[in-house]
C-alpha cells in the first residue's frame, strides 16, 4: 500500500525536522521524506493541509485492563481509543488479573494485541510474583516471551533485601526495571497530597517524603546493583531535584511524569472530584512547577498518559473510598499540546518527551520518522477544539478530572505499519 | 467552582461545611436559633414549620447522640421522622450509597441528615440527590460537623457577645476531627482574631496554620488569658496508631485540670461537643465546675439544628 | 387616601380606646416589629398606676402561613411571653391590619404556649382587605386600599411614629 502524505508540517525530532515536508509511505515504511521516490505512484493520498504530521506517540504507561478487568475495559476498545488519541505504541503495567508474571499470559497479551492490528503494545513484566514483593519472576523468559522490562505497578516492594535483589538479577542481564517511588509505610491509606488541601478537606495525605525517601532509597540501590532504573510518575519537587543531582553526578537513571500532574495540582479537587483522585496523589503548585522545569530542562525524559480507565460505579463513592486513575489515551496529545504553549515552548520539544525519549526508554524501534522505519505517524490538527466527554471518547474509561473541558488537538488520521488503523471527520 | 451549598442565587441549598458559608447566612443560622431557644422553653415545644415534610437520617457512622438531637429539632419543627442506620456491612454487600438515597428520595423524604465516616461523603450525596432534596452534612470522616461547630459558636456568642476581642483555644486530636476543622472555620467567619489549636506534632495536620489558627504544642502556654476553652475527645485509635503513647501521658500534657484553667482568663468557659472521656482530655472537676457550658452546648444544638432546617425548608 | 393621618394622633386615640378593656387579667402582647413598638409606648400609660401590665411580645415567623413560598425571613426575632397565658385577657397589638393572616398567626403561636380566656385584637389601622374571618375589635383608623398599596408604620428616631404609603405598579 503505497500512501502519500501531502502539504503537511512534519515534525521528527530525531532527524531534526520542523518544517513542511511530504511523507511517503510504501510496504509498512517510510520510504522518503520531502521528494517522492522515483516511480512513487500513491495508493491513497492524505492531504495534510493545515495539519502537523509527526511520529506516532509512545506512551509508556497505559492499562489496557485484559486480563481481568474487562468490565473496567477491554483490549478493542483502549486500543480504538489508543490510536484515536494519535499513539502507536505504548507499554503495559503488569496489574492485570491475572499479574503479568508468567511467559503464558505475556505471548497471549501479545497476540491478542497483535491480532487487533492497532497499535504496538509491549508488555512490562511483574518484578516479583503476584507483585507480591517476595519472589522474582523469571525475567529472562519473560524477556523473551516479549517484556520490555519489569515493574510493581502502584505495589512497593517492602523488604527491602528483596528489591536489592530483584534489582541485582535485573542488572545482570540488563533488563530495565520501573518503579513508581512511593514508601509504602508512609503512603499507607493516603489519597491526597498531605497539604494543606488535605488539611482542610479532612483526607488523609501522603507527604512528598513519601516519593523522596523511595527515590533515595532506589537510587542508592541502582548504583549498588548496576541495575538500570526507570522512575515512573515524579510527582514531587524534591524527586526532581534529586534525579537532576543523580544524572549529573552520572547516574543512568530515567523517568517519566503523567500528563495529569503537568497540569493540575491538590486544588483541583475542588469539593472532593472523585476524578481528581489520582496515584500518585496530584500535588501543589510548587511540584507541578518544578515538574515542568524538570521535563524542560530533560531532568525527566517522557509524558506519558498514565491511562487508568476506571468503571463509572467505582468512582461514585465519597473521594477517599473512589478509585484512583484518570483515562488518558486520547488527552495525552491534547494536553502536550496544552503544556507546550503554556510553557511557550515550541511543538518540536513537547513532541520528543513522547516520542522519541520514551521509544529510547523502551528500547524499541519507534517514535521517528526516520527512512525504514516502521510507518506509524499521527497526523492532527492542532486548532481544532474538542470536548471531553464520554461521548467522545473512544476508551470505556471515561473518568477524567478534565470532563466538560475543551482541549485542543485532534487527531485525523493514526497509521500503524503504513495502514489508516484510525481516521476522524 | 458553584459553591455546591448554594442555589444560583445565593441561598442555602444544603449544609454540608462551614467552609465556604456566606458570613450573612452563618449569622441567619445563629440569630434564628435564638428564637428556637425560646421555642424549647416552652411547654409546646413544637412550631409547625416543617408540618407534611419528612426528614431522614442516614447514619452510616453510629452516633446516637447527634441522631438523638436531629431527630428531636426534626420533631419540634413538626416533621415527620425516618432514621436508617445503614450499617457498613450491608453497604458493601450491594447496596451503595447513591441506591440508598434513590430508594428514600422514592419515599417522598425531603431532607436527608447525612453522617459517614468518609470525607466528602455529604459533597457526593448533596450531588446526585433530586432538586428539591436538601442535605445536611451530620458528620463526614475528619471533613467537617458543621452543625456541632455552629452550635459550638452560638454558645460561645451566648455567653461572649464581643466575639470580635475573644481569644479561643481548641484542644486535642484536630488532625482526626471534622468537629475541630468546622469550629476553625466557624470562628474566622465570624471574626474571632486568636484561634489557637493545641496539640502535639503527631495529632496536627499539615500546614494546620494555613487555616488561620496559631500553633501551640504547650498547653500552659496556649492556655494562657484564653476566654473559651474547646476540649476535643480523644479517640483510643490514636495510642494503636503510634501517635501517643498512653492515656495517662495524655491527660497529663494535654488534660484540662482545675490548674491549667486558671491560666485561662478567670471568666473563661469550657466546652466539649461530647461525649466526654473523663479523666482523658478533661478532669471531671472541670467538666461539672462553674465554667463548663458542655450542658448547655447540649441544648443549643437543638436550637440550632431546627434553625438549619427550618432555613433550609424554606429555600426551594 | 390623599392625606395619610398622622400616627401619632391615631396612636393616643387608640390608647383611649383600648383602655376601658383593661383589668387585672389583662396581658398586652405586640406582633413585631410595629405592633411590638406601640406596645412598648403603650405600656406606660394604660398601666393601672404603678404596676406595668404583664406584656409580651410576638415574632409570628414560625406561624406563617407563606413559609412554603417565601422561605423563612431572614430576620427572625425571639418570642418573648414572660407571663402565663393561661387564664389571662390578651390584647393583641398591630400596626397596620391586612389579610388577617399574621394574627391567625400570632393566634395559632399564642395557644402554643398556653390556653387564654380570651384574645381581642387592637390595631392602628385597618386598611381592609381581609382574607380570613378575623377582624380588630379596636382600631384607631379605617379605609380602604387596593392590593398594590402599602402602608407602613415607621418610627422616627426619636421614638415618634409616623405612616407611609408606597404605590407598587
Amino acid at each position: 500500500m503505497k500512501i502519500h502524505i501531502k502539504n503537511g508540517h512534519l515534525i521528527d525530532p530525531k532527524n531534526g525536522i520542523d518544517s513542511k515536508k511530504d511523507l511517503f509511505i510504501a510496504a509498512g515504511k517510510v520510504v522518503a521524506i520531502g521528494n517522492s521516490p522515483d516511480g512513487f505512484v500513491a495508493n491513497q493520498t492524505i492531504d495534510a493541509n493545515g495539519l502537523i504530521v509527526i511520529p506516532g506517540l509512545v506512551d509508556l504507561s497505559a492499562r489496557l485492563r485484559e486480563p481481568g478487568f474487562e468490565h473496567k475495559a477491554t483490549l478493542e476498545s483502549e486500543m480504538q481509543a489508543a490510536v484515536a488519541g494519535g499513539i502507536t505504541s505504548l507499554a503495559c503495567p503488569p496489574d492485570t488479573d491475572p499479574v503479568l508474571d508468567e511467559p503464558g499470559l505475556v505471548e497471549m497479551l501479545k497476540h491478542r494485541a497483535k491480532q487487533l492490528n492497532l497499535a504496538h503494545v509491549y508488555p512490562l513484566g511483574a518484578l516479583t510474583h503476584q507483585l507480591n514483593g517476595q519472589e522474582i519472576t523469571e525475567m529472562c523468559e519473560l524477556t523473551e516471551a516479549g517484556c520490555v522490562g519489569f515493574s510493581q505497578a502502584d505495589v512497593a516492594i517492602k523488604d527491602t533485601q528483596v528489591l536489592w535483589r530483584a534489582m541485582q538479577y535485573a542488572a545482570t542481564f540488563g533488563f530495565t526495571v520501573w518503579l513508581r517511588p512511593e514508601e509504602p509505610y508512609l503512603a499507607k491509606d493516603g489519597v491526597a497530597h498531605d497539604g494543606e488541601v488535605a488539611a482542610r478537606l479532612g483526607l488523609k495525605g501522603i507527604p512528598a517524603a513519601a516519593e523522596t525517601l523511595a527515590i533515595a532509597s532506589i537510587l542508592r540501590i541502582a548504583k549498588e546493583t548496576g541495575a538500570k532504573v526507570h522512575l515512573c510518575r515524579l510527582s514531587t519537587a524534591e524527586g526532581v531535584d534529586m534525579v537532576r543531582a543523580a544524572k549529573k553526578a552520572g547516574q543512568k537513571i530515567s523517568c517519566d511524569v503523567s500528563a495529569n500532574h503537568l497540569h493540575l495540582t491538590d486544588f483541583d479537587i475542588g469539593f472532593f472530584d472523585s476524578n481528581a483522585h489520582l496515584r500518585p496523589p496530584l500535588r501543589s503548585q510548587r511540584d507541578k512547577e518544578a515538574l515542568s522545569a524538570g521535563l524542560i530542562d530533560g531532568t525527566i525524559d517522557a509524558i506519558c498518559s498514565d491511562h487508568t480507565p476506571v468503571d463509572d460505579d467505582a468512582k461514585l463513592y465519597p473521594f477517599a473510598e473512589a478509585e484512583a486513575g484518570a483515562t488518558g489515551l486520547e488527552l495525552l496529545l491534547p494536553l502536550i499540546l496544552k503544556w507546550a504553549e503554556d510553557n511557550k515552548l515550541n511543538l518540536n520539544q513537547a513532541i520528543t518527551a513522547a516520542t522519541q525519549m520514551p521509544a529510547n526508554i523502551l528500547g524499541v524501534a519507534a517514535g521517528d520518522l526516520s527512512v525504514n522505519s516502521n510507518a506509524d505517524v499521527c497526523i492532527f490538527d492542532p486548532k481544532k477544539y474538542w470536548k471531553v466527554e464520554a461521548k467522545a471518547l473512544f476508551s470505556q474509561g471515561k473518568n477524567s478530572p478534565f470532563l466538560g473541558l475543551e482541549l485542543a488537538g485532534k487527531v485525523k488520521y493514526t497509521l500503524v505499519n503504513g495502514h489508516i488503523v484510525h481516521q476522524s471527520t | 467552582m458553584q459553591n455546591p451549598q448554594l442555589t444560583n442565587d445565593g441561598k442555602l441549598k444544603h449544609l454540608l461545611s462551614i467552609e465556604g458559608l456566606p458570613k450573612a447566612i452563618i449569622k441567619q443560622i445563629l440569630d434564628t436559633a435564638e428564637s428556637f431557644v425560646g421555642v424549647a422553653e416552652r411547654e409546646v415545644k413544637k412550631v409547625p414549620l416543617l408540618r407534611g415534610k419528612t426528614v431522614c437520617n442516614l447514619f452510616f457512622e453510629n452516633s446516637t447522640r447527634t441522631r438523638t438531637t436531629f431527630e428531636i429539632a426534626a420533631k419540634r419543627l413538626s416533621a415527620d421522622v425516618i432514621t436508617l442506620n445503614v450499617s457498613t456491612s450491608s453497604q458493601s454487600k450491594g447496596e451503595t450509597i447513591l441506591d440508598t438515597i434513590d430508594n428514600l428520595t422514592a419515599m417522598h423524604a425531603d431532607m436527608f441528615v447525612v453522617r459517614h465516616a468518609q470525607s466528602g461523603a455529604a459533597h457526593m450525596i448533596a450531588k446526585h440527590v433530586a432538586p428539591h432534596i436538601h442535605v445536611i452534612n451530620a458528620g463526614d470522616g475528619r471533613h467537617a460537623h458543621p452543625t456541632q461547630g455552629l452550635l459550638d459558636a452560638f454558645t460561645i456568642r451566648r455567653y461572649k457577645p464581643e466575639m470580635h476581642n475573644l481569644r479561643v483555644a481548641i484542644v486535642g486530636d484536630i488532625l482526626h476531627s471534622r468537629v475541630a476543622r468546622s469550629e476553625i472555620h466557624a470562628l474566622t467567619s465570624l471574626g474571632v482574631p486568636e484561634v489557637r489549636v493545641i496539640a502535639p506534632k503527631t495529632l496536627l495536620p499539615e500546614n494546620v496554620e494555613k487555616l488561620g489558627v496559631h500553633v501551640f504544642h504547650d498547653m500552659r502556654e496556649g492556655l494562657k488569658d484564653v476566654d473559651v476553652v474547646m476540649m476535643l475527645r480523644l479517640q483510643n485509635e490514636r495510642m494503636a496508631g503510634a501517635m501517643l503513647p498512653s492515656s495517662q501521658e495524655y491527660f497529663k500534657t494535654y488534660g484540662l485540670t482545675p490548674e491549667k484553667l486558671a491560666l485561662a482568663k478567670p471568666d473563661a468557659i469550657v466546652m466539649h461537643p461530647g461525649p466526654m472521656n473523663r479523666g482523658v482530655e478533661i478532669d471531671s472537676a472541670v467538666a461539672d465546675g462553674k465554667q463548663s457550658v458542655i450542658l448547655p452546648q447540649v441544648t443549643y444544638g437543638i436550637a440550632v439544628r431546627m434553625a438549619v432546617m427550618s432555613i433550609l425548608a424554606g429555600n426551594s | 387616601m390623599k392625606n395619610l393621618p398622622d400616627a401619632e394622633v391615631l396612636f393616643e386615640q387608640l390608647a383611649e380606646k383600648i383602655k376601658p378593656l383593661i383589668t387585672s387579667q389583662t396581658a398586652l402582647v405586640g406582633i413585631h416589629s410595629g405592633g411590638a413598638w406601640l406596645m412598648e409606648r403603650l405600656l406606660p400609660l394604660i398601666s393601672p398606676a404603678g404596676n406595668a401590665l404583664a406584656n409580651g411580645i410576638l415574632d409570628v415567623s414560625f406561624y406563617r402561613d407563606d413559609y412554603s413560598q417565601r422561605g423563612l425571613h431572614t430576620e427572625t426575632r425571639p418570642s418573648h411571653i414572660p407571663f402565663e397565658v393561661e387564664g389571662r385577657h390578651i390584647i393583641l397589638i398591630d400596626d397596620v391590619f391586612y389579610t388577617g393572616r399574621t394574627i391567625r398567626a400570632a393566634m395559632n403561636e399564642l395557644f402554643d404556649y398556653g390556653r387564654p380566656a380570651s384574645i381581642s385584637l387592637a390595631v392602628l389601622v385597618n386598611r381592609g382587605g381581609r382574607e380570613l374571618p378575623i377582624t380588630p375589635q379596636i382600631s384607631a383608623y379605617e379605609t380602604t386600599l387596593t392590593p398594590d398599596q402599602n402602608l407602613q408604620l415607621l418610627r422616627h428616631a426619636d421614638g415618634h411614629f409616623y405612616l407611609t404609603l408606597e404605590e407598587n405598579s
